[in-house]
């Protein structure tokens, strides 16, 4: 009997926890997906102006703008995903190696250098690309795509390797040392054992540098305008123009690529990770 | 004996940092033997392994492998395989890439590594499973798998890093004696890493038994637990009442003076390097014998008879275990029949199986962890 009186307030508060979390999250829920779809209403609207709530008219004219031939956006677009890809590319190259070197090193140690390899970003992007522009202008990759692809390496270099030393510190040596002592060499030990089990790491590491090279603004714009366009100055120019359709489009399809390589990953991603749940 | 050692380890140092662990180490092992590399944790017996092994670089002396120095060579060209305490399967690989991993890097043709591993899995038990990965197996199953991949590229040297410590008891009985079978019908050449004493007795042809970096006795499993070299080996060996009793040495006997608590008597010494004065004795609970004080039967004269008093009675199975005081120090006996606490008794202890040895160990011998619960008792007497 006291035990039931007892639990009645209690489970009461209980309940009413979930006031507070439920318009928390509702509201996370519009601060997430509200712009989203002002967006997407944005990028069918011929005629809006502002006491009206919803658009006046919906129409696919400002589409046909974009696409014309005079409108660089499939340009900037393909310019975005090489750009991003081959950051990717060189990303890893230089993560893989350097993540695993790390994560074989003693603790103290590797969380110091990862400290020191955040420095860089401590200072204010602006002022450094200034400067990276007027350095690459001297040695002609200022207006190229590997001086753009460069700049966003250095962007997403730090967290790559990051991350790709986590993915590697997770690695039991033991693992590794299996396969060396039934006669695999250093380099097969890494290609069949370590590098299938950090998979999942670098995969994460890949999107990440993918998707900041496609938002990458400040770098590409200092490095790569105007000879390499990219799509967030397309955006840019779009929107400081006041033109927001042209704007809205141009950011759906910076998610075409986001979406799509996120996609490809996830696949290989899965069956991976499956296969550590299960251990 | 050195001619036809297949494994020879010679003075062999090694440590981690500053600390060294292996003191020059020597040891030789021959073709087909099983050795067990006994000891509790930090006795060295794991590093001595690694170093075989090529994980972890002697500091100084050298590992030959039937007369080829392989002491500087790194693990994959050595020749073994060592099978790891945690396992060690790679997740991402099914059991049958596990297996047949070692023969893919040889460059064996597809179909006799398919053979080979068909073969592994009928030998441990494991066919039909050959699709799954290491996670859907259970603990003995992977176990098993370990056992295969590393049996799989036919080592010279099969190396064992305690690799039943993480199994059922139940399980880790019948494995151990799979485990012996296989070795002995394929003649393998192993070494096993272990801390537990049954294991290594049911197991090994010779038991080399560690402590502190060097090799405190080896022997035949009989050897060791009847003719313990010292006072730690008695004692890991399972001999861990122990009491200080003061003799003489003669020309082949030794004489133990009467004290407050025991009866004189003279015990052959077998060719022990006994010396007159203090000595300490241990003995195993079950190898004594229990009376009641006024038994009037007379003892012969090479047996020890000490008095004391019964302290407490338990029942682990079998027999009844008594903790008996004599004098200042407690020890353990086992009787087929209880006796009551408070009551006086004698404990006869024949000198078969009394160990007397002069020297006082250094430390106090660490108590061996044993899994059987027959075994596990631990008393710690501590004396004048």
């Amino acid at each position: 009997m006291t035990a039931l009186t007892h639990s009645a307030p209690s489970r009461l508060r209980f309940d009413l926890w979930w006031l507070p979390r439920g318009i928390l999250l509702g509201l996370l829920a519009f601060a997430i997906f509200g712009p989203l779809a002002n967006l997407l209403l944005w990028a069918v609207t011929e005629r809006w102006y502002f006491p009206h709530t919803l658009p006046l008219e919906y129409g696919f004219s400002f589409w046909a703008r974009v696409f014309s031939p005079r409108g660089n956006a499939m340009e900037s677009l393909t310019n975005s995903v090489i750009v991003a890809i081959l950051a990717v590319a060189v990303s890893l190259a230089l993560a893989i190696p350097a993540g695993y070197a790390l994560a074989r090193l003693k603790l103290p140690l590797r969380g110091l250098i990862l400290l020191v390899f955040m420095i860089p970003q401590a200072f204010p992007n602006l002022p450094v690309y200034v400067n990276v522009a007027r350095l690459f202008y001297e040695i002609g990759l200022n207006g190229t795509i590997a001086g753009v692809v460069l700049v966003h390496v250095t962007h997403g270099l730090v967290f790559a390797v990051w991350i790709a030393t986590a993915a590697f510190a997770a690695i039991d040596v033991e693992l590794e040392q299996a396969a060396r002592s039934i006669g695999a060499g250093p380099l097969q030990t890494f290609r069949d054992v370590t590098l299938p089990l950090a998979m999942p790491g670098l995969m994460a590491s890949a999107i990440f540098v993918f998707l900041e090279s496609l938002d990458e603004f400040t770098g590409s714009y200092f490095v790569g305008a105007p000879d390499v366009n990219m799509l967030p100055l397309l955006l840019y120019n779009a929107g400081a123009g006041g033109n927001y359709q042209v704007a809205s489009i141009t950011a759906l399809l910076l998610l075409i690529p986001s979406v799509g390589f996120m996609l490809v990953v996830e696949r290989f991603l899965k069956a991976d990770v499956l296969s550590r749940v299960g251990r | 004996m050195n001619d036809e050692a297949f494994l020879d380890i010679a003075g062999v140092s090694a440590g981690y940092g500053r600390t060294p662990v292996l003191k020059g180490l020597d040891l030789s092992i021959r073709k087909g033997e099983f050795v067990a590399l006994l000891g509790s944790s930090g006795c060295g017996k794991t590093t001595l392994l690694r170093a075989i092994a090529g994980f972890v670089q002697p500091s100084g002396g050298a590992i030959s492998v039937a007369g080829r120095n392989v002491t500087n060579l790194p693990p994959d060209k050595r020749g073994m395989a060592l099978v790891f305490q945690s396992y060690a399967l790679w997740p991402h690989m099914t059991v049958a890439q596990n297996i047949g991993y070692g023969l893919k890097l040889q460059r064996k043709p597809r179909g006799e590594i398919a053979g080979r591993v068909d073969e592994m899995e009928a030998l441990l038990g494991l066919s039909g499973l050959g699709a799954r990965k290491p996670g859907e197996l259970s603990g003995g199953q992977r176990q098993r798998v370990a056992l295969g991949r590393a049996l799989a590229i036919d080592p010279q040297i099969l190396l064992l890093d305690e690799p039943l410590s993480n199994l059922d008891a139940r399980i880790r009985l019948q494995v151990r004696h799979e485990i012996r079978s296989l070795q002995q019908r394929l003649g393998i050449t192993a070494v096993h890493v272990t801390h537990d004493r049954e294991e290594a007795m049911v197991m090994a042809d010779r038991i080399v038994i560690m402590n502190a970096g060097r090799i405190a006795q080896q022997g035949t499993p009989e050897e060791v637990y009847n003719r313990p070299a010292s006072s730690f080996v008695a004692a890991f060996m399972g001999a861990e009442n122990r009491l200080v009793l003061t003799g003489h040495a003669e020309a082949s006997r030794f004489g133990i003076l009467e004290g407050s608590d025991n009866a004189g008597c003279l015990v052959p010494l077998d060719g022990r390097p006994l010396a007159s004065g203090s000595v300490e004795a241990r003995f195993r609970a079950e190898a004594v014998e229990l009376l009641p004080a006024k038994s009037r039967e007379n003892p012969s004269e090479a047996v020890l008879e000490l008095a004391g008093r019964v302290v407490t009675v338990s029942y682990p199975g079998g027999l009844w275990r008594h903790a008996i005081k004599v004098g200042t120090a407690e020890i353990l006996v086992d009787a087929p029949r209880a006796f009551s606490p408070g009551e006086a008794v004698k404990v006869r202890i024949p000198h078969q199986v009394l160990f007397l040895f002069n020297s006082r160990e250094a430390s106090p011998p660490p108590k061996p962890v044993s899994r059987s619960g027959v075994e596990s008792r631990f008393l710690e007497v501590s004396e004048a």
